[in-house]
């Protein structure tokens, strides 16, 4: 701040632009705070399914992060280090979900996990197991959309990362797997804890490949982004405060861990 | 540093570019209904209104027909909303009251009645098989086992209400297993393979053609949705759109119906 306060004059040019962007991304939330039924929130928060819808969003959010870590973070160390043939190939592939409108991505999942799709309809027949209509489902949604962000975050931290660490590591005698372990991990954790939020903030929201891939049903499949727009149908009061609550949720979110783990990222 | 005035100016003619375009459409206001017509459509109408949209386009050759296909609850909010639109046509009646309640459209007609039927996928993965000797009409009870894959409309939409109504009176509350947000989506569902079955309209059967099985049901006829349809008070084309409605209640646009399986409007 104090920086900024001091340094050379910002250009009308790139002030007012700037200026615009900022009331454009912060006034949406600004009318949402004043549009809220303040009188009458309690009670909406307290409608049965409002809690049930949280806790899913959050248990599922949670879980497809755990599962973008475990996969992305590997992944990740594939696109950043190894010297494969076909690397920005395989780089483009594994970001296309980031471009991919969500609801193309649930009809995707469909056609592969779907009963009749092409790995769901052999897990089917053989194991009796459905994937659709369930959490499974909406944790797959939302690791499928959510997972490239925690890949393309973690990839940028391993090329910032100085790997003459790693060749010091090599030279003493480490094996890849505990230099990968003791030394490159250390080293961009912040990248994968910045990774992490994006990730899990990403899955919070998904609702395209959610409701095509996985249904919605209270307690099941309905978590909080489609609660929201079914009830925006019916009652766009009750919309209004549990998309406070998803804000809410986000905010605190991105507060605590700013604090804890991305404040070191940026030193 | 010097491209900064080149981005004002580009965005500058942007905002001309926009205003230009809204004059544009309000030329040919002479010559019988031109310019933009907006219609907003429950989903299950898709076919026909898409077929009444060219029917208008062709009479009118300076008339373009653009049509929003949605859930009529989700239509009924966005117009709420100040969405500018001159048509609304609602798969129920409760959609279009609250429209007129609120005066957005003064007078509607009731131009349709769809019926529920329950949508199977061709493959008929459970094996739905009619009781043997049944007199007339199954039973929805007799059609859908507990075992089974159900897909509905969210009870907020019309079709999803009618679905709330018949499976109460058949003692069903419990089939449902994913709540879609309008009834294309469920349709689509029973295509793909990946549910057992699914509520849809009769017209939505009628328009998958063989890509489904359908079965009739005696709880159909306690939750029959009617279709009304109106102009919007401030409708930016109201000539258009009164063309528009006038062309969906005449004897044409009702044997259109008929053929795609609505009933008429009792």
């Amino acid at each position: 701040m104090s920086r900024a306060r001091t340094g050379p004059r910002i250009p009308a040019p790139l002030l007012i632009p700037a200026a615009l962007g900022v009331a454009f991304l912060v006034l949406p939330l600004v009318g949402l705070l004043v549009r809220a039924p303040w009188s009458s929130v309690a009670e909406q928060l307290a409608a049965p399914g409002v809690g049930q819808a949280l806790r899913l969003s959050i248990v599922s959010a949670t879980l497809a992060t755990l599962l973008s870590l475990v996969l992305g973070v590997p992944l990740a160390w594939v696109l950043a280090r190894s010297r494969i043939r076909g690397r920005s190939v395989l780089r483009a592939l594994v970001t296309v979900p980031l471009v991919l409108p969500p609801v193309v991505g649930g009809v995707a999942l469909f056609l592969v996990l779907g009963r009749q799709g092409i790995v769901g309809g052999w897990l089917d027949d053989t194991f009796g197991i459905t994937i659709p209509f369930t959490t499974a489902a909406v944790v797959i949604a939302e690791t499928f959309v959510a997972m490239p962000f925690l890949v393309v975050s973690v990839e940028g931290a391993l090329r910032a990362a100085d790997a003459r660490f790693e060749d010091v590591a090599a030279t003493l005698g480490a094996d890849r797997w505990t230099t990968f372990r003791r030394v490159t991990l250390p080293m961009v954790a912040p990248g994968v804890a910045a990774g992490a939020v994006l990730c899990w903030a990403r899955a919070l929201g998904e609702f395209g490949a959610t409701i095509t891939f996985a249904g919605n049903f209270p307690g099941t499949t309905q978590t909080m982004p489609l609660a929201v727009y079914l009830a925006l149908q019916r009652d766009p009061e009750a919309a209004i405060v549990l998309s406070l609550v998803l804000l809410a949720v986000s905010l605190a979110t991105l507060l605590l861990l700013r604090d804890r783990w991305l404040g070191r990222a940026v030193p | 540093m010097r491209t900064c005035p080149l981005l004002v100016l580009l965005a500058g003619s942007v905002v001309l570019a926009g205003c230009g375009g809204a004059d544009a459409s309000d030329q040919g206001a002479d010559a019988g209904p031109g310019g933009t017509l907006t219609v907003f459509a429950a989903a299950s109408l898709t076919d026909v209104f898409e077929d009444f949209g060219e029917q208008l386009e062709e009479e009118y050759p300076g008339l373009d027909v653009q049509i929003s296909f949605a859930g009529s609850t989700a239509l009924a909010g966005q117009l709420e909303q100040g969405a500018p639109a001159d048509v609304f046509a609602s798969a129920d009646e409760a959609q279009m009251s609250r429209l007129e309640d609120a005066g957005l459209v003064d007078d509607a007609d009731v131009f349709a009645r769809n019926p529920l039927m329950l949508a199977v996928p061709v493959e008929n993965p459970r094996g739905i098989v009619l009781p043997e000797g049944a007199a007339g009409i199954p039973s929805l009870t007799e059609l859908i086992t507990a075992d089974m894959t159900v897909a509905v409309c969210a009870p907020e939409v019309p079709c999803g209400a009618a679905a709330a109504e018949v499976l109460d009176a058949a003692g069903l509350t419990d089939a449902p297993d994913t709540y879609e947000d309008d009834v294309r989506a469920v349709l689509t569902k029973v295509q793909l393979g990946e549910v057992d079955a699914g509520l849809v309209y009769v017209s939505d059967v009628r328009s998958a053609g063989d890509s489904i099985l359908a079965y009739a049901f005696s709880e159909s006829s306690r939750a029959i949705n009617s279709y009304p349809v109106g102009v919007l008070t401030d409708a930016p084309n109201p000539e258009a759109a009164r063309a528009f409605v006038d062309l969906v209640l005449s004897d044409a646009g009702q044997q259109a119906l008929a053929d795609a399986g609505f009933q008429p409007p009792s």
